[in-house]
């Protein structure tokens, strides 16, 4: 097996890593999204589906602990990636004539990411945990939670601003991913920037609708 | 009438040798505006060696754009602001009386700087040495056309063959990634039907001699393809990542 780890370790085989997981996080997204936006129709929808999950609890498990292996890998790489394209260039050009050559989104992946992870951080250690080690367990009042966590102003701008980040940062990592496959054409390729261009907005778009809705009705 | 004549502040970078410090250096230059980026950094040598003072260093050869040989990066745009040309090629109507010019030289730490603005670029020249080639036999020249191969295949293979190795995408992208030099020189023989044989073998060669001399990850920003001088087309890089992934994957060498 040593052939394939040689392979991800090179510098073609770390962005492939990056795709790999990258896609997959894309994906994971938009199941979360169909999940969050049961909560427009009202407490019995949302908490029937969240309870539903709850009762194939060993499968989510399984699901969840895939989905954290794909986050780690990601994020480590994104990082590793980072680190040792900052090593290639020691000495920085005295102009950053770099706005004339490409797009600000695409030079501050590491930045976006970096808010990102916090964002997930503080994501899983209020819902996550509170879905899955509180009291909720025993009321299953998940929408009631939602509601009141979101009417939390300052808590709710925050989600937003993440998820305008998060827009940006998939953006450029959608075609990214096509490209590092090698899958670049004059035919599909514009079609592939415009589809994950369109993406990108809807899980801003939609993500943000949440904590906005809640700000409007005003909690409960 | 007298020539018009423009007036630049031209900020150089002066470093005498490898080891040592280097700094920005001041010239006020009254310049042509006819004259080329070159010709106006040939005319502040000629000043400075009239004071007997040490010329800038910097590499060119045919000053017609086909060589590869001159790369400075000007106001942090490697080849200058105008796309699609070497710096030999640029010319200082391109900038407006009163203007301060930064030149500098190409930063990665795979080119660590020799002189002024001299780079050592020899590890271009090692990633080809490790498979951009093709091994043949010597003999009478082959027949016109005895290899068939269609007119779009060999357009698009002798468009990455445009390629003059200066190291500006290495120079323009964030990461000091040499994906577009190395995706160019790969494409133009996988494209080919005489690159065949060695297909697999040089791309894995090639790519892992890139690494090891300490180019950056391409992170697919497309900032090479906007400053390259021949306009080579990020499509290639696409082509070496399919080429590189294929190649390990379908290759028997669990060695390579």
């Amino acid at each position: 097996m040593n052939w394939l780890f040689r392979s991800l370790n090179s510098s073609i085989g770390k962005k492939v890593i990056m795709a790999i997981t990258g896609i997959s996080l894309i994906l994971f997204l938009l199941v979360h999204l169909a999940n969050n936006l049961t909560l427009f129709a009202g407490p019995s929808t949302f908490n029937t589906v969240v309870k539903s999950l709850d009762s194939i609890k060993p499968f989510i498990r399984v699901i969840e602990v895939i989905l954290a292996l794909i986050f780690i890998f990601h994020i480590f790489n994104g990082v590793r990636l980072w680190y040792e394209n900052k090593i290639a260039r020691p000495t920085p050009y005295a102009v950053n004539g770099s706005s004339k050559n490409s797009t600000l989104l695409s030079r501050t992946m590491i930045h976006t990411g970096s808010i990102i992870f916090i964002f997930l951080v503080i994501h899983l250690s209020t819902f996550w945990n509170a879905f899955n080690f509180s009291d909720l367990h025993r009321t299953h009042s998940y929408y009631e939670f939602t509601a009141d966590m979101f009417s939390n102003v300052y808590y709710s701008i925050f989600y937003i601003i993440a998820m305008i980040i998060l827009g940006f940062h998939l953006n450029h990592g959608f075609q990214s991913a096509f490209q590092t496959f090698g899958w670049n054409n004059n035919k599909y390729f514009p079609l592939v920037k415009a589809l994950g261009f369109l993406y990108s907005v809807l899980m801003a778009v939609a993500f943000s609708s949440i904590p906005i809705y809640f700000l409007l009705i005003g909690g409960n | 009438m007298a020539e018009k004549k423009i007036n630049l502040l031209v900020k150089v970078w002066r470093q005498p040798s490898t080891t040592s410090v280097g700094s920005f250096v001041d010239y006020k230059i009254s310049v042509s505006p006819d004259s080329s980026f070159l010709e106006m950094l040939d005319e502040i040598n000629n000043d400075l060696e009239k004071k007997n003072l040490e010329p800038i260093a910097f590499e060119s050869d045919c000053r017609e754009g086909i060589c590869g040989t001159c790369g400075l990066v000007i106001n942090g745009q490697p080849h200058g602001p105008i796309p699609k040309i070497a710096t030999c090629q640029l010319h200082m109507r391109n900038f407006k009386d009163g203007d301060t010019v930064w030149v500098e030289p190409f930063r990665a730490k795979a080119f660590q700087v020799m002189k002024d603005l001299i780079v050592e670029r020899s590890g271009l020249d090692k990633i080809i040495a490790a498979g951009g080639y093709i091994s043949v036999n010597t003999g009478s020249i082959p027949d016109a056309n005895a290899i068939p191969i269609s007119k779009e295949r060999s357009s698009i293979a002798m468009d990455a063959a445009a390629c003059i190795g200066c190291g500006a995408c290495v120079a323009a992208c964030k990461n000091a990634s040499a994906m577009l030099f190395v995706s160019a020189k790969v494409s133009q023989l996988a494209l080919l039907p005489q690159g065949q044989p060695e297909r697999t073998r040089r791309v894995q060669n090639m790519v892992k001699v890139m690494d090891e001399l300490g180019f950056g990850s391409c992170s697919n920003t497309y900032a090479c393809e906007a400053e390259c001088p021949k306009g080579i087309s990020v499509k290639n890089i696409a082509r070496l990542n399919r080429e590189f992934i294929l190649a390990n994957v379908k290759s028997d060498n669990i060695e390579a």
